[in-house]
């Protein structure tokens, strides 16, 4: 009936996970980051509850310069991944690794270190700003972190706001006179401060309008195409990881059920979840939607009812 | 983008400098402030008597003779002994707050910043010093560390320290969930740092204004304390003086006016100060007002339009106009001119992005708009009958049996404090007349058409214990539950999971079908309006662009507007090409 009670009763009766099969296309010697057998569990609400695992098990790896998109619903688990890479979840077993060096568990001072490397852009455009920082010195505070002189730092965020295609006066007004398609080249902006070599993107064009998300994304793989950066895309949204990601993986209750190639995952899907996940999707055209709803029913009225 | 434009012409936020200045009851009671702590600081250059000499003979003399408000009771300068009593009176109240800063704000970010054992350690001990009394405890203190303002000051602050405590930690704990301070995190910044810049802004404010509530109070306090006659009898104090007139009330009444006056002053200044901060710190601006909902139509005002055309028996919208009332008093157009008509058992899409004016369209059709916004002009039929102006009596009348509301977010259209059952039953009662029990049947019924499993104990949970799929499935019961001929559901969808989105779309198509409703339909989702809609209307900046059946707009779309929003789906955007490694250097 509605997507959790019926998640149970279908994941029994899958295998554990679809890890270890595509994923062996990419070599450890290739990966930039290497997330193995990730396990992430929060405290259980009340006294003397017991864990609840949100991870359970992932296995991940992305070459420099590659997008890998993470699907799923939530509650999957997908944004966690990302915040486990950030060290912003404590990680309850499995490994991290980053160009060869493990990150998990990492000190704060080799946190901050690893922080020239690793950087985030985060859903909200509305929260992920302070509002009471021009944008200025948000754009700047990365760069004075890693302990860029003031001076200098003042040039970079002129060409930041250049490269993200912001006015360069942007500096001296504060987030609250920005659209939400304004706030999240910001964002992205102060996420490429420092040249990192990965990024997080945790659903960065979701609060978006449709007009402002193609642009955002185009913005990214712009971003993509001229620095080499790769990034851990996550997203709700196969048509958005379609075109975003150059391998794309879907997680279900913090477990990862396929991994492939982009076209492949989003087009021709194995799983069976996936396979409802796209066809779940309305397309904007009235017969190709008629027939993906009889589609959907035929594979999953059972289910439904 | 909506506030694209608004960003671009928007006038810097005048400082908080200038806002200070340009309210008068912050520079009111700044100068009064600084006049009075200005005397009392340069007090030898306002009086040439002492405080302390005493000249018997003087005793209760009147003003004169460069004693500009007469002796006391021992024959003392009064103007003399206010000047440097203001001193101490006012010395100790900066003890007590600096103590009480020092104290309360560094345990306050500490709590707030880190939580852990220290927050419940400090949060406990808090506790206990706010459940003292604080006048008994200081009364003991007196006792055991002798009669000094001072000394009672610093109790005093301790006493007070709670106050900021809470207020900072309380400020901090709510913003360390904000993705900004993960982001700080993540950019390496130390926690010294992100405490200094993200952190004390968000707490300055209202530390400041505490500040000035503390001060005051304090103020208050010791004067109370030396009036009752536990301060340190030999030190000039505001409060010892009024003491000392008080005792000779009869003789003297005067006497009781100067540091009374004094007392009153200051601390009336130090309040409206306080509260004058609050506007002008805590003033966030009203922004680019309100982005969803304020936009500045393209069309000018014009009168009511004579030609209608032919109007749809069930909703016939015609020059529907709605503005806004800006702070400034000026008024803002966010819907204008718009026609719809929506015929029985059809299903109409109304689409935009954010701040088209499409859900103040469904809002004007339910008259059920935000305070400050009004449908200035044109026409709303519901079932022939004219909606605009109509009485709120008439149009709760037709709400529930003629027009139903399905909302976008479910959870927060559900009252926590109700279980679903009340919910559902409610309108029944009052609106079908149906007795608790016929209600009760009603209700389950409902719930057993919109499939959901197990009804009865879906009608026993409060909505926190269902999921976000489920509360819509409750809300659209709810909606058809009155048998409405219209249904304006405002994207209904929009925050489920995309596999519940397909449930609630299958749920919505069969429960149409089967009564035949007219549904209009908000959405910015071009697929949901290929799955479900028969018509499609596309809005734009308050205006509609384009109106025609679904197939031919979709595949034909005639309107530029139409077309941009169309071409920005991403449906059959080709899929990203392997990766492939770059050329070396390329990095």
């Amino acid at each position: 009936m509605t997507g959790t009670s019926h998640g149970g009763r279908l994941r029994a009766a899958l295998p554990p996970d679809g890890t270890g099969t595509t994923e062996a296309h990419v070599t450890e010697r290739d990966a930039l980051l290497d997330v193995r057998d990730l396990r992430v569990s929060f405290p259980g609400r009340g006294w003397r509850a017991p864990r609840v695992e949100v991870l359970d098990g992932v296995s991940l790896r992305i070459r420099p310069g590659e997008t890998l998109g993470l699907v799923g619903e939530s509650g999957s688990g997908k944004s966690t991944i990302g915040r486990a890479v950030l060290g912003l979840v404590p990680v309850a077993g499995g490994t991290i690794t980053f160009d060869g060096e493990r990150v998990d568990g990492a000190s704060r001072r080799r946190r901050r270190a690893l922080s020239r490397d690793v950087q985030v852009v985060f859903q909200d455009p509305y929260t992920s700003l302070n509002p009471s920082l021009l944008i200025g010195d948000t754009l700047a505070e990365p760069l004075l972190a890693q302990g860029v002189p003031a001076r200098e730092a003042r040039g970079t965020v002129a060409d930041l706001l250049d490269r993200v295609a912001l006015p360069r006066d942007a500096v001296h007004r504060l987030p609250r006179e920005f659209s939400g398609g304004q706030r999240q080249r910001v964002a992205i902006a102060r996420a490429l401060a420092i040249s990192p070599r990965l990024i997080v993107c945790d659903e960065p064009v979701s609060a978006l309008d449709l007009t402002t998300q193609r642009t955002v994304m185009d913005l990214l793989l712009d971003i993509q195409e001229r620095t080499g950066v790769a990034y851990l895309f996550v997203s709700h949204d196969l048509s958005v990881v379609r075109v975003m990601s150059h391998r794309v993986a879907v997680i279900r209750h913090g477990t990862i059920v396929e991994t492939g190639d982009a076209d492949t995952v989003t087009r021709e899907p194995e799983h069976p979840y996936t396979r409802r996940l796209l066809l779940s999707a309305p397309v904007a055209d009235p017969d190709r939607q008629r027939e993906r709803r009889t589609e959907y029913e035929r594979r999953f009225h059972a289910d439904a009812s | 983008m909506s506030a694209s434009v608004t960003a671009a012409t928007a006038p810097r936020r005048p400082g908080t400098a200038r806002r200070f200045l340009t309210n008068p009851q912050a520079v009111l009671s700044l100068l009064v402030l600084l006049v009075i702590t200005g005397l009392v600081v340069f007090a030898p250059l306002a009086t040439q008597h002492s405080s302390t000499a005493s000249e018997l003979s003087d005793a209760f003399g009147p003003p004169g003779g460069g004693h500009l408000l007469g002796f006391d009771s021992a024959g003392r300068d009064v103007w003399a002994r206010l000047l440097y009593g203001g001193r101490n009176t006012l010395g100790g109240a900066v003890l007590a707050v600096a103590v009480a800063l020092v104290v309360g704000v560094p345990a306050g970010l500490a709590a707030g910043y880190h939580g852990g054992w220290f927050d419940s350690l400090a949060s406990w001990w808090v506790n206990l010093v706010m459940a003292l009394p604080a006048m008994v405890v200081l009364l003991a203190s007196r006792a055991v560390l002798g009669p000094s303002v001072w000394v009672l000051m610093v109790v005093l602050g301790v006493l007070v320290a709670p106050s900021f405590f809470r207020l900072v930690r309380g400020a901090v704990a709510g913003m360390r969930g904000e993705p900004y301070v993960d982001a700080a995190r993540v950019f390496g910044l130390r926690d010294s740092r992100i405490i200094a810049r993200h952190v004390l802004v968000v707490v300055r404010a209202p530390v400041i204004i505490q500040v000035a509530l503390v001060a005051g109070m304090a103020i208050g306090l010791q004067a109370g304390l030396e009036f009752l006659g536990i301060g340190s009898g030999s030190l000039p104090t505001w409060g010892a003086m009024l003491n000392e007139a008080f005792t000779n009330v009869h003789r003297a009444p005067l006497l009781m006016l100067w540091p009374g006056l004094a007392l009153g002053a200051t601390s009336a200044a130090l309040v409206l100060l306080a509260s004058a901060l609050r506007d002008v710190l805590e003033d966030r601006g009203t922004g680019p007002v309100a982005g969803r909902r304020a936009r500045r139509s393209a069309a000018e005002s014009t009168a009511a339009r004579e030609d209608v055309g032919e109007r749809a028996g069930l909703l016939s919208v015609r020059d529907l106009t709605v503005a806004y009332t800006l702070a400034d008093g000026t008024s803002r157009e966010v819907v204008s001119g718009v026609d719809l008509d929506v015929h029985r058992g059809e299903v109409l899409g109304l689409v935009g992005q954010s701040g088209s004016g499409k859900t103040q369209t469904a809002f004007s059709v339910l008259g059920l708009l935000p305070p400050g916004g009004r449908v200035s002009r044109g026409s709303v039929l519901l079932n022939g009958t004219e909606a605009v102006g109509a009485s709120e009596r008439h149009m709760r009348g037709l709400r529930g049996d003629t027009v139903a509301y399905v909302p976008q977010e479910p959870m927060s259209n559900l009252d926590p404090a109700f279980t679903v059952g009340d919910h559902l039953t409610e309108p029944l009662r009052t609106k079908l007349g149906l007795s608790r029990a016929q209600a009760r049947e009603r209700a389950l019924e409902l719930l057993r058409q919109v499939e959901i499993p197990d009804p009865a104990r879906v009608m026993a949970s409060h909505p926190h214990q269902i999921s976000g799929g489920m509360a819509q499935r409750v809300l659209i019961a709810g909606a058809v539950s009155c048998d409405p001929d219209l249904l304006i559901a405002d994207e209904p969808t929009t925050a489920l999971d995309v596999t519940v989105q397909a449930e609630v779309l299958a749920l919505l198509r069969r429960l149409q079908a089967q009564r035949g409703m007219g549904v209009l339909l908000v959405t910015h989702n071009l697929g949901v309006v290929a799955d479900l809609c028969d018509r499609v209307a596309v809005m734009r900046e308050g205006v509609i662009v384009e109106v025609g059946a679904t197939a031919d707009l979709l595949t034909d779309p005639r309107d530029p507007y139409t077309r941009e929003l169309l071409d920005a789906v991403l449906d059959d955007a080709p899929a990203r090409a392997p990766w492939r490694p770059r050329e070396v250097g390329a990095l």
